[in-house]
């Protein structure tokens, strides 16, 4: 093996053994669940893979939620998902993904937990990106998506989603400006955008929904979870619409987690880039460099 | 019919009635949203390139190029002759088809092909070609310029520094990709 790849391979076990003490340290239970499913949450631009008749997980959300459902809590998971088609310099379409959950806790919780991780895993108080140097000393600035779009692009927000270009305009205008200081999170996402989110209580049209950025890059994903099992299901339906619409085969409904949503208490949930996390630590610009092999090198 | 999915370097499309190559791509897909595969190609007739961002339920059609092993007979002003070596067929390209390959070109050359929905978009030639040289200074002996190269030109009229050895009437040989002289080659 190359050396490099020997020395990457060393920080990236360390980063995880780091991660995972971090949690330990403030009281989660480390779970693990099963990746082989026979329905995961049905979203519109997520496809699962196939095993048999069943599914690779393409996150451990749902399992994570009924755990919580049965009185787990707090819950944190390092886990391998799978999502079709996803592959590029930051995407594999086998990740690596970390997952909290709190009960009795919101989105603002978890941001917190990410100062507290990602400060956890330095010496300092600053990441080294090239000649950029990003300041981790908490708090980061919450930015809601609607002010990054009339800072960053020329259209707002609800002009971008009624004409289809919000994801262009997001990946191409916004994006590349955030976290370039300090790290980011990007708050409050439209409603369509965050189908197991809590809707904001004070404005419908956005889901209490985030997403970390780094230096550009997406790291995390988190929000106050929805617990009303009705609505829910609607909004599962309404992904299934989308996916059929798409030309794919939608899966089945998770029945039993529609059940145990019943009985969740309020709570909120994050999944974190393992992979993506390892690239900022270790200052790799591709992802290909942080994992031990790439699927095109099987 | 290829999908987003297919994308990759060196594919080749047929966007708008043009065959395109996939020069680059960047895949890009923010958080839950749609998959964006922003794409850069190049019109493989006229060389221009092309950019776009594809989603993932774009669907495109696989241009329809095929490649054919013919021998160029013979030029007639700006027409070339080629016939092609499977079904004896003549067929007739033009010369803005052809691009700096004409340079090269001499009768009964084995050359490939590429058509586009069955009409030619240009030629691939041998990697080198034997050429004679029709016109060169003579190398005076004890020559103090100084410069270890001249220019000659070729039977096909095609002009290219050779070094300075090198005698009207000689064979060399030419990398068709590069257009620089190889070697002189002994008859």
């Amino acid at each position: 093996m190359r050396p490099s790849r020997l020395s990457l391979l060393k920080k990236r076990a360390a980063l995880i053994q780091a991660t995972r003490s971090f949690f330990i340290d403030q009281g989660f239970l480390e779970v693990e669940t099963p990746i082989r499913i026979p329905a995961p949450a049905p979203e519109a631009h997520i496809e699962a893979e196939r095993a048999g008749n069943w599914y690779l997980q393409t996150s451990p959300e749902l399992c994570m939620k009924r755990l919580l459902a049965a009185g787990c809590s707090p819950i944190f998971q390092i886990c391998k998902c799978f999502r079709r088609h996803e592959r590029g310099e930051k995407h594999l379409p086998e990740m690596t993904l970390l997952e909290w959950y709190r009960a009795e806790a919101d989105y603002h919780d978890l941001m917190t937990d990410c100062e507290g991780l990602l400060l956890a895993l330095t010496r300092d108080t600053v990441l080294q990106m090239g000649n950029r140097t990003i300041d981790l000393t908490p708090p980061w600035p919450r930015l809601s998506l609607d002010a990054a779009f009339e800072r960053h692009a020329a259209t707002s927000l609800d002009h971008c989603l009624a004409d289809g270009s919000f994801e262009e305009v997001l990946v191409r205008d916004i994006e590349p400006q955030l976290g370039q200081n300090t790290p980011v999170f990007l708050c409050d996402y439209p409603a369509s955008q965050a189908s197991l989110a809590r809707l904001h209580p004070s404005n419908p049209a956005r889901a209490e929904r985030f997403e970390l950025y780094i230096n550009g890059l997406e790291l995390a994903n988190g929000f106050s979870e929805l617990t009303d099992a009705t609505e829910q299901r609607q909004r599962f339906e309404g992904e299934r619409e989308i996916i059929s619409a798409l030309g794919r085969q939608p899966a089945p409904l998770p029945e039993p987690f529609l059940r145990d949503l019943a009985h969740m208490p309020p709570a909120a949930g994050i999944a974190l880039g393992l992979d993506r996390l390892i690239m900022l630590y270790t200052g790799a610009s591709h992802i290909d460099q942080v994992v031990a092999f790439t699927p095109e090198e099987l | 019919m290829y999908t987003a999915a297919d994308l990759k370097k060196g594919l080749k499309l047929e966007i708008e009635g043009n065959p395109y190559i996939v020069v680059d791509f960047q895949f890009a897909k923010p958080g839950k949203g749609q998959a964006l595969y922003r794409t850069k190609m190049r019109n493989m007739v006229n060389g221009n390139m092309l950019e776009r961002t594809f989603r993932s339920n774009d669907k495109f059609k696989k241009a329809d190029l095929e490649e054919r092993a013919m021998q160029f007979l013979y030029s007639q002003g700006d027409d070339f002759i080629f016939m092609d070596n499977q079904n004896y067929e003549q067929l007739t390209v033009t010369r803005d088809h052809l691009g700096d390959s004409t340079n090269f070109m001499i009768d009964n050359m084995d050359v490939q092909v590429l058509l586009f929905h069955g009409a030619s978009i240009g030629v691939t030639l041998p990697t080198s070609v034997t050429l004679r040289v029709i016109k060169a200074d003579p190398w005076a002996k004890g020559d103090t310029s100084g410069s270890d190269s001249k220019p000659v030109t070729v039977q096909t009229g095609y002009e290219l520094q050779v070094p300075p050895f090198v005698n009207e009437d000689d064979l060399i040989q030419i990398d068709t990709r590069t257009g620089e002289y190889m070697t002189r080659v002994k008859e």
